[in-house]
């Protein structure tokens, strides 16, 4: 027999989105509904930002009004701020989808003589609440009143009953809280906010910033529990979850030329999977960047527009060198199809890069990204990190079909296995590019290491770059 | 009403202005009675005759409590004479209530 429906509704426990790029797909749909969430973290973690989104986002896409009790910012401040993320809180403000309300609690003590509650507070959050309706709260940050009033039984009692009064009122509350030492929160909030936690953290790594989120608790539903990446960016927050909690993506059977026909023979005579991932490894001078070029050139002659993110050489050295191997890449920068995204890594950290490369590619709508070369990430974080950083790119970039070509220096000429980052479990083929020596000269050979799917050739041949592109020949 | 004494260098200034006592409550609990009937008291004994008590009542003008900053009940202001001087609890300590108002000094407490 059917499940009967009361158990059914019981359940379900509502969700409120937030709008916040990532957080709901973390959250399995976003905030508890007519419940506080708690965010705590330390000082610049990102707390009011995330807030403020969560109800500017309330009411600009989900038709809730919100307000926002600040106990540290004021009005203008606030406004100004978010006015360089992009969101114009005045607006809000006139159209009645956003109070702010700023309580003053001064520092220094006021004389307590007798008996007293904060009523004063509650009339004026449900004050705020009934001039537009609202159905989101922001409190940043209780904590304040901790300094202002010195009877912390008062306090606590107080604080029991304000978050027994926003149950009651049916909004969606979210209250930030300052880390605390050896308490989660300075004043430990988490005493009172018991429905959902969210944690955020700040680290500075070798001047490298990385901001990361985690789910503490969540009460009546799954989460996420590893930590997140974000980034605060100039239109707000953006979560990096990753993109395919289960692996279970659809294996395509399309193929691409790899735009070397004699690759194309070692590889069953059809090439690379189209939507797979390729690793090209090799010492300085091998040719991994003409590989690539060749890819570009042959996916740009079937019309399929094409991103190339170059972190070690310009746009036109690039176009330049390949120019003179009879690679000319010109034409299709021309034409729209091939477009080129140049930074160091060193400029921003691994989350800034993985944020730039998921906007271009949301933006071009490639379906050939090269990569060239990711090794210079090493420097920028710790390998755990380039590693997590690339998977969940990778994800990213399967999950829209998109074939993706990186390369990678090789620091010795030593076995390639050794020198290259971990990431070569995450590829589907892999070849390697060695110089040799031979007869008295240097030469290139190439070999494919591995190539999931495909019963590849296991030759090694030699790689040679002629003024008319590269040709493969018998080593 | 005596008239507010206007503003010289006088020491009998003092004696002569009018005290602006502002008490704010929310609604007619037991903590607001006890506040008023105790300030009345006190007023009476140190302040006769020059003394003029307003009550604000929040929810009834729940506006004045963002505009005036209030979020402990009861709180008493005295917005005269000046500087603003801001003190919270129902009045029953009578010795930090002086001290609170400026008429003792503070060393006492």
């Amino acid at each position: 027999m059917a499940q009967p429906k009361k158990t059914q509704t019981l359940n379900r426990l509502e969700k409120s989105p937030t709008g916040i790029r990532g957080l709901d797909e973390i959250t399995g749909g976003g905030l508890p509904k007519g419940r506080p969430t708690l965010i705590c973290g330390s000082a610049g973690a990102g707390k009011t930002v995330f807030a403020m989104e969560f109800l500017a986002r309330g009411a600009l896409e989900f038709n809730e009004p919100g307000v926002y009790m600040s106990f540290e910012e004021n009005a203008e401040e606030l406004i100004k701020n978010f006015s360089s993320l992009g969101y114009n809180l005045d607006r809000l403000c006139s159209r009645k989808k956003l109070v702010i309300d700023y309580v003053f609690i001064e520092r220094s003590q006021i004389i307590e003589t007798g008996e007293y509650d904060l009523e004063g507070l509650f009339v004026r959050l449900e004050h705020a609440i009934d001039s537009i309706g609202a159905k989101r709260v922001v409190l940043d940050t209780l904590e304040a009143l901790f300094s202002g009033f010195h009877d912390t039984f008062v306090l606590r009692a107080e604080l029991r009953r304000l978050f027994r009064w926003l149950k009651d009122k049916g909004v969606t509350a979210m209250v930030t809280g300052e880390r605390g030492e050896r308490t989660l929160t300075r004043h430990g909030l988490e005493e009172y906010v018991a429905d959902c936690v969210i944690m955020l953290d700040h680290r500075v790594t070798e001047q490298i910033s990385t901001r990361r989120l985690r789910v503490l608790k969540y009460r009546g539903s799954s989460h996420g529990t590893n930590e997140y990446p974000f980034l605060i960016r100039e239109d707000g927050v953006s979560v990096f979850p990753i993109t395919s909690l289960s692996v279970d993506r659809k294996a395509g059977r399309e193929r691409v030329s790899s735009g070397i026909p004699q690759l194309d023979d070692m590889l069953e005579g059809k090439g690379y999977y189209r939507g797979s991932t390729v690793l090209v490894s090799g010492g300085p001078g091998t040719g991994k960047t003409s590989m690539a070029a060749a890819l570009v050139s042959s996916a740009c002659q079937r019309g399929e527009p094409c991103l190339y993110f170059a972190f070690e050489e310009s746009e036109s050295e690039i176009a330049r060198n390949m120019g003179s191997i009879g690679m000319d890449l010109e034409p299709w920068t021309r034409k729209g199809l091939l477009h080129f995204e140049a930074s160091r890594p060193t400029t921003f950290g691994l989350e800034e890069h993985l944020s730039v490369v998921h906007k271009r590619i949301e933006e071009a709508k490639p379906s050939l990204v090269i990569l060239d070369p990711i090794t210079n990430f090493i420097s920028v974080g710790a390998s755990l990190d380039v590693k997590s950083m690339i998977t969940r790119l990778i994800d990213f970039v399967k999950s829209k079909q998109i074939t993706t070509f990186f390369t990678s220096l090789s620091q010795s000429a030593g076995a390639p296995e050794h020198t290259d980052t971990a990431v070569s479990s995450l590829m589907d083929t892999w070849i390697v590019l060695q110089h040799m020596e031979s007869g008295g000269e240097r030469i290139r050979k190439l070999y494919i290491l591995k190539s999931r799917g495909t019963a590849h050739s296991n030759r090694i041949r030699e790689f040679r770059i002629t003024s008319h592109g590269i040709a493969l020949a018998d080593a | 009403m005596e008239p507010k004494a206007k503003t010289r260098k006088n020491q009998n200034k003092r004696e002569t202005e009018v005290w602006e006592l502002r008490l704010y409550v929310a609604g007619q609990t037991p903590k607001s009675v006890t506040a008023f009937s105790n300030l009345k008291r006190i007023c009476e004994e140190h302040l006769t005759g020059k003394y003029h008590i307003e009550i604000v009542d929040l929810l009834e003008n729940p506006k004045l409590a963002a505009g005036d900053q209030i979020i402990a009940v009861p709180t008493l202001v005295r917005k005269l004479p000046p500087p603003i001087r801001k003190i919270i609890g129902d009045l029953s300590n009578e010795e930090r209530v002086l001290v609170g108002l400026d008429l003792i000094p503070r060393e006492k407490i």
